[in-house]
């Protein structure tokens, strides 16, 4: 069953962070025989004890430590603290994520080469190809349980997509279906199907739903080679005079610290909190920070052109029951210059419960226009607009000047302006959200601005120079050789799609290189 | 958060609950009494707050019942929706008049937000916020006010305080948890009819 390893041990891999990369790396390697310690900051939460309730699960699992919030993004004048909405918990954010499991596309590796120079964007290509990935993304896709691969039926359309699929159609959009989606829609891999709960941000009571908390971490368990240790914040990452790191340092349940000593470390803490570590970890070798001789650590935050529209109809539509992102519109996901803006968006099926309506439909907003949308609430189909952003060097996760978190450690600030790519691109996908809404009936719909980050990149990126990034194709830091990023902090670039599949896929091609290259003993 | 609103038997408050549930019963079986209330839907006695047309009081545990009274017709005014009863607005309001029992600060924003806002409206309207009595009037009254920290932690405390109350749910057509219910699967995920 679980390990249990020493302290002293230098000999394991430590990870640091358990969610879609870190989780993922670490049962591989497991699976491979490799003595592996994922330390995580949240706490141990299992599917019995997640709740149908969207505050109390808010407050249940979130990552709420303080933060700061600066830039023109609209996140930092409703949600100055909250920059994003991820997961402290083992699992981390596969327990909220919607389960959207798209591949790339062969562009979207090259955004540098297909987009040219965008004024302001600091492109880059991906030092790794799709045709590269592909055979990752089919072992990720088995692995996850992803509808429509493998054999794997789609997920039946619950209300919220009827009336997507329906716009669709008198759009004449193509392709619309109910997804790609790592949720069972029969069962397998020891999990059932789906029960149509909703709540799928809230931690899927079922288990329906892929998340490394319940179909990775046990895997990796039961080889007695991975031991998780929930309740351990790193706050440091330790080397030796030649440079290489020896181990990290942590706060324990009870806040005391703790030296775990490790061959090798992999920092999978999502992308505000990767690049922090990073950041936090300087010293007189790194003065500005490990494995940050490029400057590029904590620079091209990305966080996805985000934003929703709403639309209400005469009649009921129960957006809530069911899966949440039960669906999808890809046309408008391709790259073409003549709609205004480089890059495309998905259109996802989304439902927000009435207490988390009335937060974000339009933060601040309060009267009649605001309560009689409410009042209609029943009557509603929701979706998601998610695209690719433009990176740029001024959107980063710096260390606060003065604010200490309770370990007396600088506090994050997270600065975004959007691109006017960005923009560009989030009024044209209002504009074909309401129109397809409209064109079943809609009598209002809502631009909703953008809810704060889930999908959180860039923060450590890959390049095939050192100069231009942090990690290289195997998310291995270019300046210290036994030092990785395992989450999407590496992404070089973030591409239209949801991020939690090029993760998997990213981790277990990484799985295979480190055991490689500590079977040759190269790390 | 308890949705009770009701004082002695829930809170087991003291003497003064116990009077206004007195004065309450009294004056609910009063049908000329409730409503010549119609206007002023909610009433001040000693320190509660009553509204005899939805039968219900609330001793405030810490502000003035003045100010409690108009904090619940601009909670309305905030967020109005004309199906939901005043208990509805009073419940989130009490939360706030409970976090003021243990804050001197907020307690003051309260008191001073309100007589600022009751200010205004004397000055345009010669009457006190609360009987305003065009909600539009009223309205612009609290966009003057829109800036103030005193508004906007009122509106910030009364998004949770109204539609996170499991109450109101039913009411804007949200079924809250399913998982316990086996989730929608054999309950109408997708019974949608119309399109």
């Amino acid at each position: 069953m679980a390990a249990k390893f020493d302290l002293n041990d230098d000999s394991v891999v430590v990870i640091v962070g358990s969610g879609a990369g870190g989780g993922t790396l670490g049962t591989q390697l497991a699976l491979k025989g490799i003595k592996t310690v994922i330390l995580e900051a949240g706490a141990r939460h299992e599917m019995e004890d997640f709740q149908n309730d969207e505050w109390a699960s808010f407050t249940q699992i979130s990552w709420l430590d303080p933060r700061t919030t600066s830039g023109s993004w609209r996140v930092a004048k409703d949600f100055p603290n909250l920059p994003a909405w991820i997961v402290k918990a083992v699992g981390g954010s596969t327990i909220h994520w919607a389960g959207a499991s798209l591949r790339f596309q062969p562009h979207e590796f090259k955004t540098r080469t297909t987009y040219g120079d965008i004024p302001g964007a600091n492109l880059l290509d991906w030092p790794v190809t799709l045709e590269e990935m592909d055979p990752w993304y089919a072992k990720a896709e088995d692995r996850m349980g992803v509808t429509r691969t493998n054999g794997i039926p789609g997920l039946p359309g619950n209300n919220n997509f009827k009336v997507m699929k329906a716009g669709a159609d008198k759009m004449g959009y193509k392709e619309c279906h109910t997804g790609r989606m790592a949720i069972n829609s029969q069962e397998r891999d020891n999990r059932g199907g789906c029960q149509q709960i909703g709540f799928c941000f809230q931690g899927c009571k079922s288990g329906a739903k892929w998340s490394t908390l319940i179909a990775e971490i046990p895997k990796g368990e039961e080889t007695g080679k991975l031991e998780v240790r929930p309740n351990s914040q790193v706050l440091k990452i330790e080397h030796d005079p030649r440079g290489k790191v020896t181990g990290v340092v942590y706060a324990d349940k009870d806040g005391t610290m703790q030296r775990q000593k490790a061959r090798i470390v992999a920092v999978a803490g999502n992308s505000i909190e990767s690049p922090r570590l990073l950041l936090n970890s300087a010293s007189s070798m790194f003065p500005d920070g490990l494995a940050n001789s490029s400057g590029q650590v904590g620079k091209n935050y990305m966080r996805h052109m985000t934003g929703s529209v709403y639309g209400m109809f005469d009649k009921p539509v129960r957006m809530y029951r069911g899966t949440t992102m039960a669906g999808v519109v890809k046309d408008e996901a391709r790259h073409d210059p003549s709609r205004g803006f480089v890059g495309g968006y998905e259109m996802e099926t989304l439902s927000l419960g009435l207490p988390f309506m009335a937060a974000f439909l339009d933060p601040g907003s309060w009267g009649r226009e605001f309560t009689s949308a409410l009042d209609g609430y029943d009557r509603m189909a929701g979706m998601w607009l998610v695209g690719e952003d433009m990176p740029q060097e001024t959107n980063r996760v710096t260390l606060h000047s003065e604010m200490k978190d309770k370990y007396g450690l600088p506090i994050p600030d997270v600065h975004f302006d959007d691109h006017p790519n960005d923009i560009a691109m989030r009024n044209h996908a209002y504009r074909q959200g309401s129109a397809l809404y409209e064109s079943v009936g809609a009598i209002r719909t809502f631009p909703t601005p953008p809810y704060p980050s889930t999908h959180n990149l860039g923060t450590n990126r890959m390049s095939e120079k050192p100069r231009d990034g942090v990690v290289n194709k195997w998310g291995q830091a270019h300046d210290v050789a036994n030092l990785f990023v395992s989450d999407g902090s590496q992404f070089t670039t973030g591409a239209s799609e949801n991020p939690t599949l090029t993760i998997v896929a990213l981790a277990l091609r990484q799985a295979d290189y480190i055991a490689d290259q500590m079977s040759k003993n190269a790390i | 958060m308890s949705s009770t609103m009701d004082s002695g038997a829930d809170s087991g408050a003291g003497p003064n609950a116990r009077a206004a549930v007195g004065r309450r019963a009294f004056l609910a079986g009063s049908a000329t009494a409730a409503a010549a209330a119609a206007a002023a839907a909610i009433l001040v006695s000693g320190g509660a707050i009553l509204c005899p047309r939805e039968a219900w009081g609330y001793e405030t545990k810490a502000l003035a019942p003045d100010t409690m009274r108009s904090l619940v017709r601009m909670a309305r005014d905030i967020y109005p929706h004309d199906r939901l009863p005043d208990r509805v607005y009073a419940v989130a309001m009490k939360v706030q008049d409970e976090a003021a029992a243990s804050d001197a600060k907020l307690k003051e924003m309260y008191e001073a937000g309100m007589a600022k806002l009751d200010k205004l409206a004397k000055a345009k309207h010669a009457t006190p916020y609360a009987d305003v009595g065009w909600e539009a009037d009223r309205v612009r009254l609290l966009h003057e006010m829109e800036a103030d920290p005193f508004f906007q932690k009122v509106r910030g405390g009364l998004v949770t305080g109204i539609y996170n109350n499991k109450e109101v749910w039913p009411l804007f057509g949200y079924e809250g948890e399913s998982a316990a219910k086996g989730g929608y699967i054999d309950r109408g995920f997708n019974d949608i009819e119309w399109l």
